[in-house]
């Protein structure tokens, strides 16, 4: 059954052609890069798969939002804190495969931990120094820390614009905690001049396509999951939830549950996509909590197209390759693209470039329809796609109320 | 009062909001397979009432009970929902992006954790009652459609299917019939009294032609309380109800 | 509450204010000594310049202090003004006589003075000369010595001095002239301070235990940190009767002085709510009243800062006499601007928005950066100076309690917005429409209001008070373009906390939050006190989402 559907028609058929060119890329772009000679116009760069490889990780980042967001209506401010949380893991582990080459040459404690005149490993270091302790690690802090607060803000029904304030403030909290030198994790510098991953030298272009494979490979899997949960009964229940969430109460489904799982489930994915991003970029420092980088993530989301799982993949691309660009040419003006580009998405394109194209093939169905009406040929005059309720206008707390826009005092 | 044989016991409930008491020493007793229509004026403590056995609303102070023994102040909407009381609200809810065949998926009786959901395979049961539901509720040729593009009265149906999915021993009706034809008000009377061959039921109209044609006891509420309880007859002969709602 | 605490900077730099006063004052004092003691007669003239001589053969400290003490012991008015300048290090003799002289360096010269007249004695190089030379055990004998000079100057406010210094640095000599200061005495509050003084000087002498007792007595019920400390240090050498009457003396005032510290707290803390009351008020409006959750909140503070920083500038450059009216100068224009940049994102933005908080939250976001930018483009990204007028510098003492004019300014200020956003709200026309178009904006409309202007206007009510909140928080935070950024987490916290829609509530979460920060911090230090603040109101509104003086109702839980 799951396959069927997997090769059929539509949005459905999207995700397929997504994870196809996703895997595509993890053989071809090292390929590419690795095999292929430096003067070759084949040749990849290597800035140019760490470029990617990083923008991979984003997208990875944007689709895990877009699973509570787009799919759920909870609009978390605060995913960069799951992604920094699982790099600050992938960091650790790297900062302990550095050993006796830091430069005060301390075989176990890392260089911050000399300067700052510490006799031992803090407790929460132990482990760090096995690779597969440490994978474990980035999927669960994030997970962990997703499910504690995800059960207090679902359980007590915080809701809309207040759980979006309070991932916020979790996020700032932890930003505060991880500037603080004692909390033991690099303070202000963070974790960085990474030396090896499982015994390769981290900045070897070999190993950095290695990892831009790992991040198309895992970018690949969470568009997978990401379809195989909205598409079941329980992604069903997702959407129902986004809609009229006291309405599935009634029906007896916890909605506070379907929440925390989406929510848990989302903030393992951006720990991954964060663990992945750290080794690409050689650093991890408390600025990844800041408040505006999550809030950035929600602006990829909207730009592609939320509830769409292709959307924020493109989405995230384009926007960090316009970032690149911007502020590589025209640095003062970034902020402004950035700002503007909040407005206009939000006023000119709430379904984002996805929800976009499927409007206007939708349309285009309909004119085909109704000039083979006229011409009397015979065409199915069903609609186009009736599985697909979840790319059509989201409704419930998005839904403009009736008789034009209004203010509604906050509840 | 005896709570055995009782569905639903009410006795003593209170609820204020900010000083004002939307429900007031209100006691409503309704027996197993009894069906009850519940009228008054707009503001009465109906919906509240609804409120309080649902479980989304806590009282300040009474006793509900559920099927004679279920401390309904001590559950949640959920678990309310979960031990077989289902609700249709005044205002048609449904989930308006999902079909309406999906509308009643999320509804059909069954599990309700989140990992049978996840890994949920439509049985061959399910199909067939989603079938009987959509025959009944004359929903067959909009399966596929989206809730959203339902009339107002094809909502109401889609709400009353999927209470049928539910499956509830008691059933929380509120205005099912506004926005239907006349045709249509008979046919939901007729089906209502068909579930309540198994099921028991509290209505709340203001419809009194459809009170009528249930043919069951009212009750009427007013400022929280109750005012009047009996027949339609006798109910609507009753002065202080010509007083306060159905007028002279 | 979060980035006012980090920002320590501005507090300290208002209190360091307080200490440079402080040090002016003292100066002050002095150099009014020097002109009222030139008069008075010596008794002997030569007979002091014959001492005075012998700072020029003095070869080390000891020796240079054997003669201050000699100077000390004559009595004579007259040495203050040469034991004042061998303090300040101003003290020279002429190499080729060992005749000694007040100097003032004047280029490659050295202008000299008569040392007991500081009549001109001519000018010379300064290899001619040498400097008689100073360490800090001197400087404190000379101040000792000054200090009992000073006891017998007319000068009330001297005399204070005299017995304040004597007190902290009690000599078992000093009783004698203590005594006979205070047999002269005629003014109370000055021999209150002398028999303190006398009471620090006793426990330092040999006189019976009885006298010591009476003194412990006198020193506890002074009660200041400094008599503690002179108790403190006291207890640990005394014996017997002596050390448990300073032991429960020192017990009692360690309470009395904790009792101040709360007080001093809660001070800190009603400072720092009246920031957050500040910041999050016009957010009540915004958020509270209207429901629109405008990200750029804190731009707008920081749009009010700079528009002080301008109203400054052209004070400066043309009209250097209004300076101190610049913040009344600054408050209706910066209400104007951030009203007006109010007005605009409403009726650009907002507007299209209605009913859609999170896409405002995120539109407005998107304005946030845009005039982050725009700031920073236009003032750079360094902050940028804006100056306290005089009425606002400086601080004051109540008890133990150490207050700065520019924090209990900005705590009245933040009152006075407050009620008077209040009496909009409550009084006047345009408030009942308000209220009203957020009630039933339909039935508001059929009624003949115009609520979208109604919608407009509100907002730019809103904005306009963050402008000026933006003037206050000018004074004692850094102005730049991140300003905003800092206030907007904590602005909402304190809205969601008060409870939606509750004027009064933001007042109560804006001053409760701030007391309890400054609670935190002595026990969690600044950063943790923060974290601990936002975790109890991510566990609080778990608790009651809808603040502390939610609405209930059948409506509002729908």
């Amino acid at each position: 059954m799951i396959s069927g559907k997997f090769f059929a028609a539509g949005s459905d058929r999207r995700i397929f052609v997504a994870i196809v060119l996703l895997v595509a890329a993890a053989i071809v772009v090292p390929v590419l890069n690795v095999a292929v000679p430096a003067g070759s116009a084949f040749h990849v760069p290597p800035y140019m798969v760490a470029l990617v490889g990083k923008y991979l990780c984003y997208a990875l980042l944007a689709l895990s939002l877009d699973l509570v967001w787009g799919y759920c209506g909870i609009l978390s401010l605060g995913h960069g804190a799951f992604f920094a949380l699982g790099g600050y893991a992938m960091g650790m582990y790297l900062m302990r495969q550095i050993g006796s080459r830091g430069v005060y040459g301390n075989p176990d404690l890392p260089d911050f931990m000399v300067f700052l005149n510490w006799k031992e490993l803090p407790w929460f270091w132990y482990g760090f120094d096995q690779f597969w302790f440490a994978a474990l690690m980035v999927m669960l802090v994030p997970g962990l820390l997703a499910l504690v607060f995800g059960w207090f803000a679902f359980r007590s029904r915080v809701t809309g614009v207040y759980l979006s304030i309070i991932t916020q403030a979790m996020t700032y909290a932890l930003l505060l905690a991880f500037f603080r030198n004692d909390m033991g994790f690099g303070g202000n510098n963070g974790l960085t001049d990474f030396k090896d991953i499982l015994g390769f030298n981290v900045q070897a272009n070999a190993t950095r396509s290695a990892l831009f494979a790992a991040s198309a490979i895992a970018l690949a899997l969470g568009v997978f999951v990401t379809w195989l949960i909205v598409s079941s009964k329980f992604g069903k229940l997702l959407i129902a939830v986004r809609n009229a969430e006291s309405r599935t109460r009634f029906l007896g489904w916890r909605a506070e549950n379907v929440k925390l799982f989406a929510f848990t489930v989302s903030a393992v994915m951006a720990g991954i996509a964060g663990a992945l991003y750290v080794p690409q970029v050689g650093i991890i420092n408390p600025g990844e909590f800041d408040p505006g980088n999550s809030i950035e993530v929600v602006v990829w989301t909207a730009v592609g197209g939320r509830g769409t799982i292709v959307g924020p993949i493109i989405g995230a691309l384009l926007v960090n390759a316009g970032k690149s660009w911007f502020t590589g040419a025209l640095p003062e003006l970034w902020l402004f693209a950035l700002g503007g580009l909040f407005v206009a998405v939000t006023l000119f394109l709430p379904k984002g470039i996805v929800g976009l194209w499927d409007q206007w093939r939708d349309a285009r169905a309909q004119r085909q329809v109704s000039v083979a009406a006229e011409a009397g040929t015979d065409i199915d005059p069903t609609p186009p796609k009736i599985g697909r309720a979840q790319s059509g206008a989201p409704t419930g707390e998005w839904a403009k109320p009736s008789g034009g826009p209004e203010p509604q005092p906050a509840e | 009062m005896s709570k055995s044989g009782t569905i639903l016991y009410l006795d003593g409930v209170s609820v204020a909001f900010d000083g004002f008491r939307a429900i007031n020493k209100l006691s409503l007793v309704l027996d197993r397979g009894e069906m009850r229509a519940i009228i008054g004026p707009n503001g009465a403590g109906k919906t509240t009432m609804m409120d309080i056995v649902t479980g989304k609303t806590r009282p300040d102070e009474g006793e509900v009970f559920f099927d004679g023994q279920v401390d309904l102040t001590r559950h949640d909407e959920a678990e309310i929902a979960m031990m077989g009381i289902g609700r249709k609200f005044q205002k048609p809810t449904v989930f308006d992006s999902h079909t309406v065949e999906d509308n009643l998926v999320l509804s059909l009786n069954g599990p309700r954790s989140i990992f049978p959901a996840l890994f949920h395979r439509r049985s061959a049961e399910e199909a067939r009652r989603i079938d009987d539901i959509l025959g009944v509720t004359r929903l067959g040729d909009k399966r596929g459609a989206l809730a959203a593009n339902l009339s107002h009265g094809q909502k109401q149906w889609l709400e009353i299917g999927m209470l049928l999915a539910q499956d509830p021993k008691l059933l929380l009706v509120d205005e099912p019939v506004a926005g239907m034809t006349d045709a249509e008000t008979e046919e939901t009377a007729r089906l209502l009294k068909d579930i309540n061959q198994t099921h028991s039921i509290i209505v709340v109209e203001h419809d009194m032609h459809f009170v009528r044609e249930l043919g069951v006891k009212v009750t009427c509420l007013h400022e929280g309380a109750v005012l009047s309880e009996g027949t339609l007859d006798f109910v609507s002969s009753d002065e202080r109800v010509m007083e306060v709602y159905l007028g002279r | 509450m979060i980035l006012p605490a980090l920002r320590c900077p501005p507090l300290i730099l208002s209190l360091s204010k307080g200490h440079k006063s402080a040090v002016f004052a003292f100066l002050s004092f002095f150099l009014s000594l020097l002109v009222v003691f030139t008069s008075p007669a010596s008794a002997d003239e030569a007979a002091l310049r014959a001492i005075i001589a012998k700072f020029a053969a003095a070869q080390n400290f000891k020796a240079t202090e054997a003669v201050v003490q000699e100077l000390a012991a004559t009595s004579d008015p007259a040495v203050e003004r040469p034991l004042a300048a061998l303090a300040e290090g101003d003290l020279y003799f002429r190499k080729s006589d060992s005749a000694v002289f007040i100097g003032k360096e004047a280029g490659q010269a050295i202008k000299l003075a008569d040392p007991l007249t500081s009549a001109e004695a001519g000018e010379e190089p300064k290899a001619a000369v040498t400097k008689i030379k100073v360490n800090n055990a001197l400087r404190r004998s000379i101040r000792d010595a000054l200090g009992g000079l000073t006891l017998g100057s007319p000068d009330a406010n001297a005399r204070i001095a005299a017995a304040d210094t004597m007190f902290k640095t009690p000599v078992a000599a000093n009783v004698e002239a203590l005594d006979a200061a205070i047999a002269k005495e005629t003014i109370g509050s000055v021999k209150l301070k002398l028999e303190q003084a006398r009471a620090s000087s006793v426990l330092v002498s040999d006189l019976p235990e009885d006298e010591k007792l009476a003194a412990i007595d006198v020193i506890a019920g002074i009660g200041s940190r400094d008599a503690l400390s002179l108790l403190t240090g006291y207890e640990t050498g005394a014996e017997g009767a002596l050390k448990d009457a300073a032991s429960a003396a020192v017990a009692s005032m360690n309470s009395t002085l904790a009792l101040w510290a709360s007080a001093q707290n809660v001070w800190y803390g009603l400072s720092l709510g009246s920031v957050l009351l500040l910041a999050a008020i016009g957010l009540a409006i915004t958020f509270g009243v209207m429901g629109v959750i405008n990200m750029a909140h804190g731009e707008m503070v920081m749009l009010g800062a700079y528009t002080t920083f301008i109203v400054q500038n052209i004070i400066r450059t043309s009209f250097p006499g209004l300076f101190d009216w610049s913040l009344a100068i600054a408050l209706p224009l910066a209400f104007l601007v951030s009203g007006a940049v109010g007005l605009a994102i409403e009726r650009g933005i907002i507007r299209f928005l209605y009913g859609r908080p999170l896409e405002t939250l995120l539109a407005t976001w998107g304005v946030s950066l845009i005039l982050q930018q725009a700031v920073r483009s236009i003032f750079g990204p360094t902050n940028r100076e804006v100056g306290n007028p005089s009425w606002m510098s400086g601080a004051f003492d109540i008890g133990e309690l150490s207050v700065t004019w520019n924090r209990l300014w900005i705590l009245a200020f933040s009152l006075a917005v407050f009620f008077l956003l209040l009496f909009v709200m409550k009084r006047t026309s345009w408030g009942l429409q308000m209220r009203a178009v957020t009630a039933n904006r339909r039935m508001a409309s059929s009624m003949g209001i115009r609520t979208p202007w109604v919608d407009a206007l509100t907002f730019a009510l809103g904005s306009g008070i963050a402008g000026i909140a933006g003037v206050a928080l000018s004074q004692i935070d850094n102005v730049s373009p991140n300003l905003g950024q800092g206030y907007i987490i904590d602005s909402f916290m304190v809205v969601v906390f008060g409870g939606v829609g509750n004027l009064w509530g933001t007042l109560v979460g804006a001053f409760s939050l701030g007391v309890l920060n400054k609670f935190l911090e002595p026990y969690a230090g600044a950063v943790l006190g923060k974290i601990l603040v936002l975790v109890l109101i991510i566990l609080f509104i778990q608790k009651r989402p809808r603040g502390l003086f939610a609405l209930k109702g059948r409506a509002v839980e729908a």
